[in-house]
């Protein structure tokens, strides 16, 4: 079996990308997911790699849009307010579905914010963001091993799905250090070998086919009616089919269910487990992907016994709603939050859930 | 017969959107030529603006992607990191290169990425409708200065050549004009020069082509090209700047 090592959230992540086959990293220094780039410029390079410290994160995601546009295996980091910058950058990447993996190690906001941990870019993130008709691909995990694998596998999704995908943690999960096991180095793919891969790819067309194209404005709007209807939205559709993924637990009886992801689902579970030996059974639904929602997950709720599921999570209901829309109103919603960089004790989980139930009765 | 001139086939047989004066499809010929004798047409890579040329790959037959406004210069360092023997050019005008892609302009040449720039310098904003670019000279009218640009609102127009060979890595940096046929000839060594300083690896190539956008100036073609002789060449002076040994 392969060998436990102990690291930092952060310098994980960056790993696991090498891992991937991810040699092109560009970013921009941002609290707290400097030891990403820092990894990166120490190990990519030996590598083989490519990694630039961006001017800004506008250059940053330019340089993802290039690379991958060239057809190459590119990522970029930053959180919250620098994701906020890339935006113009990430709906191009769609529009012109070029690949590419992006880690969102995100803080408090809006505007600069605080640099503590928070959630509070699960619209931005999930719904937008960028201008247009558009979606990312966003992974959320709760632990440095499932951002390792999260993320190793992200660059096969945003390869098959042409778009980007985008990994949500907060800043709790980049700090900190965990046992991670390494997944196995990716054959890198050559440069001699984009043009037969990817044959959209710009390479330069050696005088043998017509030049490649990749375009973002439309001078006949007609067309990007059929480009957005008939290209981007069926990924959309297919997506919705195959990468909800989430973990519930304790559904059977559970008298109220918590909905967190990432370090919160952590704590959510530590709730959990003190309101079990007071004899109150909740159960759990962790979503892994933001987008697409796991709708599904929502059906195994137990009918006869839940009065209530409750979104627990760093923003203002920005989940919540999502939730909402899963239920479509089979079930009550409550929230329990916390915002601006905060966390939530296990304790504080306890004490508003006992409030939640007790205002039910 | 020997032909003595034929038509470069690196133009798609497409007829341009370009306004009659306009310089664009002259800056696009002069560098499908130079790249067609270069023998670098089938690795050329170029990264279009946000402007009038966005959609550049009509005519230029090249691969192409268009860039978000200003962000060229970083779309194309990208694309040359993966693929580092390609000859990889920005074409930009003035709005995108000297306002909103300022940054990136100034971090491409400080890097010294191994690109070349083609920057269309034509003193307005072409594609919005006329209005007032960096590069607008004083006293010029544009629809956002309709009285024209006045100094104490906007200061003075930007010189690129001038700011950008501040930075040692952009080892070639020259102005040429694209109004008279000796002008144009000279910018075509102009070009020719860019690709082989990238082609020998020797930096970052920036070439500035003063050009004509009859429209929104509101002249006559060929009254925009003695305005050019008469009112930009004086503010933005002609030359190289910088150019390396071994291309000279
Ligand atoms: C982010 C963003 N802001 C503004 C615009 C609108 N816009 C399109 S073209 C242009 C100006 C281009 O002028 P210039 O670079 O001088 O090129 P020209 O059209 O003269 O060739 C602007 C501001 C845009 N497309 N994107
Ligand atoms: S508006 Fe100006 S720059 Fe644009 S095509 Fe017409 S003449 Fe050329």
């Amino acid at each position: 079996m392969a060998e436990k090592k102990l690291m930092k959230g952060n310098e994980a992540f960056a790993v696991a990308a090498i891992a991937a086959g991810c040699r092109y990293y560009f970013g921009y220094p941002i609290t707290p997911q400097n030891e990403v780039p820092e990894y990166m410029a120490r190990e990519l390079r030996a590598a083989g790699g490519h990694f630039i410290q961006a001017e800004s994160e506008l250059a940053s995601i330019s340089f993802i849009y290039g690379a991958a546009a060239a057809g190459a295996r590119c990522m970029t980091s930053s959180s919250s307010i620098g994701i906020a910058l890339m935006q113009e950058g990430i709906g191009s990447c769609i529009i012109c579905e070029l690949p590419c993996v992006i880690i969102n190690v995100m803080r408090g906001g809006p505007g600069i914010g605080s640099i503590q941990p928070a959630q509070a870019d699960y619209t931005m993130v999930t719904k937008g963001g960028m201008n247009g008709d558009a979606h990312n691909i966003v992974y959320a995990p709760s632990t440095i091993q499932e951002a390792v694998d999260m993320i190793y596998k992200a660059f096969d999704v945003a390869d098959d799905y042409r778009n980007p995908v985008i990994i949500c943690v907060d800043g709790m999960i980049g700090q900190m250090m965990e046992p991670v096991v390494v997944p196995e180095f990716k054959p890198v793919l050559e440069e001699k070998d984009i043009e037969k891969v990817k044959p959209w790819a710009l390479c330069g067309h050696k005088n043998k086919r017509d030049r490649n194209k990749i375009n973002s404005v439309w001078l006949d709007h007609t067309e990007l009616e059929v480009a957005i209807n008939e290209r981007i939205w069926p990924k959309y559709e297919r997506a919705m089919k195959e990468l909800p993924e989430w973990e519930s637990k304790n559904l059977e009886g559970a008298e109220a269910v918590f909905v967190a992801y990432g370090s919160t689902a952590r704590i959510a579970v530590e709730a959990m487990e003190l309101l079990e030996e007071e004899g109150i059974k909740i159960g759990l639904i962790r979503p892994k992907t933001l987008w697409p929602f796991p709708d599904a997950a929502f059906d195994e709720i137990d009918k006869e016994t839940t009065k209530v599921v409750i979104s627990v999570e760093l923003s203002m209901g920005q989940m919540l709603q999502d939730i909402k829309l899963a239920l479509e109103g089979r079930y009550p919603t409550a929230l329990i939050n916390r915002v601006g960089g905060m966390l939530l004790t296990p304790n504080e989980i306890v004490e508003r859930t006992k409030a939640v139930l007790g205002g039910m009765k | 017969m020997k032909p003595v001139f034929e038509y470069t086939n690196a133009m798609r047989d497409k007829i341009t959107h370009y306004c009659p004066g306009c310089s664009h499809g002259v800056a696009h010929r002069l560098i499908m030529e130079v790249l067609v004798e270069r023998g670098e047409l089938g690795k050329a890579i170029c990264v279009s603006p946000v402007g009038c040329s966005i959609t550049a790959h009509q005519y230029m037959n090249v691969d192409m992607i268009e860039s978000p406004h200003g962000r060229a210069p970083a779309v194309a360092a990208g694309i040359k990191r993966v693929h580092p023997k390609g000859a990889v050019f920005t074409y930009q005008g003035d709005g995108d290169l000297a306002s909103i892609g300022g940054n990136e302009i100034l971090h491409s040449a400080e890097r010294g990425e191994n690109i070349c720039t083609f920057f269309i310098n034509n003193a307005i904003y072409g594609m919005t409708g006329g209005q007032m670019a960096p590069t607008t000279l004083i006293g010029m009218k544009a629809t956002t200065c309709p009285a024209g640009r006045d100094l104490d609102n906007y200061g003075m127009p930007m010189r690129m050549c001038e700011i950008v060979q501040t930075m040692d890595l952009a080892v070639y940096v020259e102005r040429v004009a694209l109004n008279t046929p000796a002008h144009i000839r000279q910018a075509k060594k102009a070009i020719n020069r860019a690709f082989e300083v990238q082609k020998q690896g020797l930096g970052y190539a920036f070439v500035e082509l003063l050009s004509a956008c009859p429209t929104n100036w509101g002249m006559q073609p060929a009254k925009a090209m003695e305005w050019v002789d008469k009112s930009m060449i004086p503010y933005y002076p002609l030359g190289q700047f910088r150019c390396p040994e071994e291309v000279k």
